[in-house]
Order: structure tokens, then C-alpha cells, then sequence
């Protein structure tokens, strides 16, 4: 009993989850360690935003056991898991949109002071921190009583990624936060997770997209309907190898032809356009010719 | 020097674009305000001749105002928060009828009676509540029902107790004169007085501002009407905030019927019908939005103050008191087109 790495900062062990009928997960293993980056990635329907809901505390799991720095826990709601460190920036439930930033940013820690039952909710101080947090993951904000409904999707997750780590996160869960965004913005959340991952967080980034998560992942963890493919070190497989193991190869295969078809459909409808362009043109000349031809009488 | 670079963020030039009038704009009461002012300058000029303006015309206004306001108030909190409640009219009559026939059929003192009432009251809202957040139906529907039974029960138990559905005489039983002081004196300004109630309401309303916007439950009321998803996410404790807010809003019903009940003293079977709607329509008109999430006590106050400068400047004016409830109606359409408008400029046009 003389490990030298210390336990990960959180694992699961054979996790299932059932609603029901449906299983959603079965058998899932996985951990974080500190300062790095373990991308869960999957299709749609695979299970990633179930296997994270059981991290935080949102679900308890069927079957399995979810360890913290190698003892086991039993998260009763969120709370509990944020108490532990444990942070979430959930796909669309980031912020909330008529709020502002300020009071977004915290919501359900606010700073407080005065005594009971005077206490009051310190509206400078969270204006302050909140700009002061925001500047040092290089977020400029204009106005912290602005609606969050205000700012784009990307500066959205980048102010919750902010708040994580300001509370304190040790392990910070992201589920899809660059799938509604653009190149840019979904650049810029990327950096975030490089920040936070640099000042010693775990993080576990969950995403269908393979180009996001190859370049920042440190691990990969795949999940298949529920069921996991495994984990593997960035060392240890190429881009090519995890998309085509997401995918599964025969549906990558079927997905290549359906591709194929269309570009060829494409090609056929440009050939089409480009007839037809060539025949607009010709007419337009005629109709030209014509008025030129009616003009001259009375130039 | 290091720390420098980081404390102070350079001055954002696009700071610009968030100037203070468009700043006030947004503020949810902006519409109600304006509105109070031309409701008022309006009936100053067809009534100003004819007795609205004077100090006994204030009053008569300012006194439907205050007993509506008492309700929108916490409506309006409940509102943010995401729920309605349709059983407060209900609330205030039972809660009318109870203090009244124990102090009067069973020779209570007033204020045991009407403390079992309001005891009655927070157990009402707190059921009201536990419905909403253990079934997770629309409240809409819930407090609807209750809007019957409440009322229903009311009715049965007045007949079965008394025989009647009307219960009078309050004037006379002990704890009535330090009740009266309480809830229905009048207070001389000037050259008029008014009613103790109008202190009620300033203070409701000044408490539940202080409560929405200076403490972290009033950070909750709005985090749980915004999205009550995300607020449980971040470990507000959403249930206990829904439970309060339901709790708040029948103990202003309580407090309504406790000012009718000493003002008129006495009370009938039906007090309180369509307050609930009333109350909705006040805090509607004072910018709150009907999905949650964004609104303010201090509208739902000055909602309240149009309806009663409404009812009242009508009469002053000589017209038809029937066209009361087209005005209403008309400016109940025209607050929710406005607050539309409002809650898409504040929650931004992108995504
Ligand atoms: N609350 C639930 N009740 C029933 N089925 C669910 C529930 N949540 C998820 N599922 C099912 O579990 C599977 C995995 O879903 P999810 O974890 O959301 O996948 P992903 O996030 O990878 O797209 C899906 O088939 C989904 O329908
Ligand atoms: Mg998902």
C-alpha cells in the first residue's frame, strides 16, 4: 500500500444508470486527476450528460460507486457535490438570461453582510469580484448589471467557467459548452479550459466534437450507447482512430457514403446552376441588344 | 506593481453603449411610472374640478390602492418567482369570516382570533406551496383549486355556524379599539386624513423591495422564476424559496382582511372575490413578467396605484362605472405588450 500518485481527485467504478426501461449507462469506469483535461466524447444519446449528472450530484447511480480522492461518496443533491469542489457548467442551464451577470455569477453563494436578520446581500462587493474573476480568465465586461441574455454564448460559458473556479471547483465538469458556438467563441471557451487546467483543476470536457477535444485533451474517455470503449491517453491514439471510434466503423462507412452522395447531388445542382446562369446571361444580352436597338431611332 | 495590471481592468471603451437613460428604460416600473403620471394627469384635468384632487379625493384612491397594493406586492415576488396564486381572494375572505365568528359567535378576544387566522392563513400558503413544488403541475391550476374549495368552505361553514352569510358586529368585542388603531384609523396631513392602511403598503412594499433586491433570497426569488433548473444546479434551496413565497402572499391576504374586517366591522362570505385577479393585473401593469424571472415590487405598487386612480377618478369624473373594467382590460394589454418588449431588449436578441 505505498502508492506514490496520489488517488484521483474523482472516479467511478462500474456505473449504471436506469430510468426505467432505458438503460442510459452501464458499466462505466473513469477518473480525473488533477491538472488535466479527460474529454468524454460520444455521439448524441450516448450517455455523456447522464455518466456527468451522477458527478454532480444531480442523479445517484443504479449500480457503481463514485469515489472523491479515493473514498467513496454518496452525492444527495448538487449542493453536496459543489461542497466538494465538484463544479458543473451545464449544456444550456449555464446562467440565466434576465439576470445579470453579477447576480448570476452568485447566484446561491451571495456575498453577504451585517448580522441576521439584517443580513443583506452585498451587491458592490459581488459587483467587484465579479469583475475582478472575470478580468483574470481575460473576460472584459462592460457593465456587471447587465442581463446575461446579453452576452454571447461563448462569453456565457466563460462567465460559468469563471464561477467554478472562483468557488473553489477542483474538478470542473463542461457538458457541450462549445456545441452552439462558432469557431471564434468556441477558441475562446477552449482557452478557458487550457486556464483552468493550468491553475490545477481537473476538468472533464464533454463533447461530440472531435476537433474541440483533440487538441486540449490529456485522456480520452469514449462512450457508445451507454457502454464505454475505454480510456485512452492522448499518446495512444490518433484524431483518426477516436472518430472512427465514436462513430463505430460500419456507421462511419455509412456516414461516407451519405456524404458522397451529397457532394455528387451538390455537383449535379452546381452543373444545373451553372446552365442555367450561362442561359440567364444570354437572354439578358438579347433583352439588351433589343432596348439598344428601339433607343437608337431618337438618339 | 504586479497586482496593479490585474485589479483595475482598463475602462472598456463600449462601456458607452450602456448609457444611464437606456439603463433606466429597462428598469421593469419605468412603464408603470409613466403610466401613474398620465393616469393622474389625466383625471386631474377631467375631475381635477370635481373632487379628485382634493385631499379627501387622494384618499379615497390612495385607500383601494393601499388594500390592492397589500397583495401585489407579495403577488409580485411570487410572480418572479415563477408561480401564481389565484386563491388569495379566497384566503382574504376566509381569513375575514374566521376572526370574525370566533370573536364574535364564540366571544373570542379580537387578536387571538386573529392570530388563529393568520395561523390559518401560512398554513394555507405553505399547502399552497407543497403542491407546487411535489407535483410540479402549473400552480395556475393548483391555487385555482384552492381559489374553490377555500371559498366553498368558507360558504358551507358560515351557514352551518351561523345561519347566515354575513357576519357583523365586530365593533364590539374586546381588542376591537387597539385593532382599530392597528389597521383602520386615519392619519391627519395636512388638511385631510388618511388610512392607516396606505403605512401598510409603503411598508410591504419598501420591505419586499429591500427583500428582492438586497438580500441573497431575493437573489433566489429571481434565480428560481429565471430558470429553476439552473438555480437548483447552483444549490439555491428552490422549494423553501416557493414555499415562502406562497406563505408571503396569503399572509398579505390575511392582512387585507384584517383592515376590512375593522374598517366595514364586519365581513361577508364573498370578500375578497377577483382580488387575486386584481392583484395579478396590478403587478402586470408594474412590469413583472408573467413567466418569472423579472419584475419588481415597487411596480406591482405603482400598478396598484393606477387601478385605485382609476376606479375612483371614473367616479369623479361622472362616467359610467362600467367602463372600469375596459380600462383595466385595455391597460392590462397594453403592459404586457410593453413588458414583451422590455424582457426581449434585456434578455438580448442573440443567443
Ligand atoms: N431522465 C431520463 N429518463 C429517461 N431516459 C433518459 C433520461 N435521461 C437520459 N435518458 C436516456 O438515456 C440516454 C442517454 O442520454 P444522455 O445522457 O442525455 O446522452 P448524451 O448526453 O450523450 O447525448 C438517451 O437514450 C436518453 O433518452
Ligand atoms: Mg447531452
Amino acid at each position: 500500500m505505498q502508492t506514490t500518485t496520489p488517488a484521483p481527485l474523482i472516479a467511478v467504478e462500474n456505473v449504471s444508470r436506469y430510468f426505467g426501461q432505458v438503460v442510459a449507462i452501464k458499466d462505466i469506469t473513469m477518473s480525473v486527476n488533477a491538472g488535466e483535461v479527460m474529454c468524454l466524447l460520444g455521439d448524441n444519446g450516448a450517455g455523456k450528460s447522464t455518466l456527468i449528472k451522477l458527478l454532480s450530484g444531480v442523479y445517484r447511480p443504479s449500480e457503481g460507486r463514485i469515489l472523491v480522492d479515493g473514498t467513496e461518496v454518496r452525492f444527495a443533491s448538487p449542493r453536496d457535490a459543489l461542497t466538494m469542489g465538484i463544479a458543473t457548467v451545464y449544456q444550456d442551464l449555464a446562467m440565466i438570461p434576465l439576470m445579470s451577470i453579477a447576480r448570476n455569477f452568485f447566484l446561491g453563494s451571495e456575498p453577504t453582510k451585517w448580522v441576521p436578520p439584517f443580513r443583506r446581500f452585498d451587491v458592490k462587493r459581488a459587483d467587484r469580484i465579479t469583475r475582478e474573476e472575470l478580468a483574470k480568465m481575460g473576460i472584459q465586461v462592460r457593465d456587471t448589471s447587465q442581463p446575461v441574455g446579453t452576452l454571447s454564448g461563448g462569453e456565457r460559458q466563460s462567465v460559468a467557467i469563471a464561477r467554478a473556479v472562483y468557488f473553489g471547483a477542483r474538478v470542473l465538469i463542461l457538458d457541450e459548452p462549445t456545441a452552439a458556438l462558432g469557431v471564434k467563441e468556441a477558441g475562446v471557451v477552449l482557452r478557458y479550459i487550457a486556464q483552468a487546467r493550468a491553475r490545477g483543476l481537473g476538468v472533464i470536457f464533454i463533447t461530440h466534437n472531435v476537433h474541440h477535444a483533440y487538441p486540449i485533451g490529456d485522456r480520452f474517455t469514449l462512450l457508445n450507447r451507454g457502454r464505454s470503449y475505454g480510456t485512452f491517453a492522448k499518446s495512444e491514439v490518433t484524431r483518426e482512430e477516436v472518430v472512427s471510434m465514436m462513430a463505430g466503423g460500419e456507421e462511419l462507412e455509412a456516414l461516407g457514403h451519405e456524404l458522397e452522395e451529397m457532394a455528387r447531388q451538390d455537383r449535379d445542382n452546381a452543373a444545373a446552376l451553372a446552365t442555367a446562369g450561362r442561359e440567364f446571361t444570354a437572354e439578358a444580352r438579347d433583352i439588351e441588344r433589343d432596348a439598344e436597338d428601339r433607343t437608337e431611332p431618337t438618339a | 506593481m504586479a497586482t496593479r495590471a490585474t485589479a483595475a481592468p482598463a475602462v472598456d471603451e463600449r462601456l458607452l453603449r450602456a448609457n444611464p437613460v437606456r439603463k433606466l428604460l429597462v428598469r421593469p416600473e419605468m412603464g408603470a411610472l409613466v403610466g401613474a403620471i398620465a393616469v393622474w394627469l389625466y383625471f386631474a384635468i377631467v375631475a381635477g374640478n370635481r373632487g379628485f384632487l382634493t385631499a379627501f379625493g387622494t384618499s379615497t384612491y390612495l385607500e383601494v390602492s393601499a388594500q390592492l397594493g397589500i397583495l401585489a406586492t407579495t403577488v409580485a415576488l411570487l410572480m418572479i418567482g415563477g408561480e401564481f396564486d389565484l386563491s388569495i381572494g379566497s384566503t382574504l375572505g376566509a381569513t375575514g369570516m374566521i376572526a370574525a365568528i370566533l370573536s364574535t359567535t364564540y366571544n373570542w378576544n379580537l387578536w387571538a382570533a386573529m392570530i388563529v387566522a393568520l395561523v390559518f392563513a401560512l398554513v394555507v400558503g405553505a399547502l399552497n406551496g407543497l403542491v407546487v413544488v411535489m407535483t410540479n403541475l402549473p400552480s395556475f391550476i393548483t391555487t385555482l383549486a384552492t381559489l374553490f374549495i377555500i371559498r366553498g368552505a368558507t360558504i358551507g361553514f358560515t351557514r352551518r355556524i351561523t345561519g347566515l352569510t354575513q357576519v357583523g358586529g365586530i365593533a364590539d368585542v374586546p381588542g376591537f379599539s387597539v385593532a382599530n388603531k392597528l389597521f383602520g384609523s386615519r392619519i391627519p396631513v395636512g388638511s385631510g386624513t388618511y388610512p392607516v392602511s396606505i403605512l401598510w403598503w409603503i411598508g410591504i412594499t419598501v420591505l419586499a423591495t429591500w427583500l428582492l433586491l438586497r438580500t441573497p433570497f431575493g437573489n433566489w426569488i429571481f434565480g428560481v422564476g429565471g430558470s429553476i433548473q439552473a438555480a437548483r444546479n447552483v444549490g439555491v434551496p428552490t422549494n423553501t424559496v416557493k414555499i415562502a413565497l406562497y406563505m408571503m402572499t396569503a399572509f398579505s391576504a390575511w392582512l387585507v382582511a384584517m383592515i376590512q374586517l375593522v374598517l366595514t366591522t364586519g365581513t361577508d362570505v364573498l370578500r375578497g372575490s377577483n382580488q387575486e385577479l386584481y392583484a395579478i393585473i396590478a403587478v402586470v401593469i408594474g412590469g413583472t413578467l408573467l413567466t418569472g424571472g423579472y419584475g419588481s415590487a415597487i411596480g406591482a405598487a405603482l400598478g396598484s396605484l393606477i387601478y385605485g386612480m382609476v376606479r375612483q377618478g371614473i367616479f369623479f369624473a361622472g362616467y359610467d362605472s362600467d367602463w372600469f373594467q375596459v380600462v383595466v382590460g385595455a391597460m392590462l394589454l397594453i403592459a404586457v405588450l410593453i413588458n414583451e418588449f422590455v424582457r426581449q431588449r434585456a434578455a438580448g436578441a442573440r443567443r
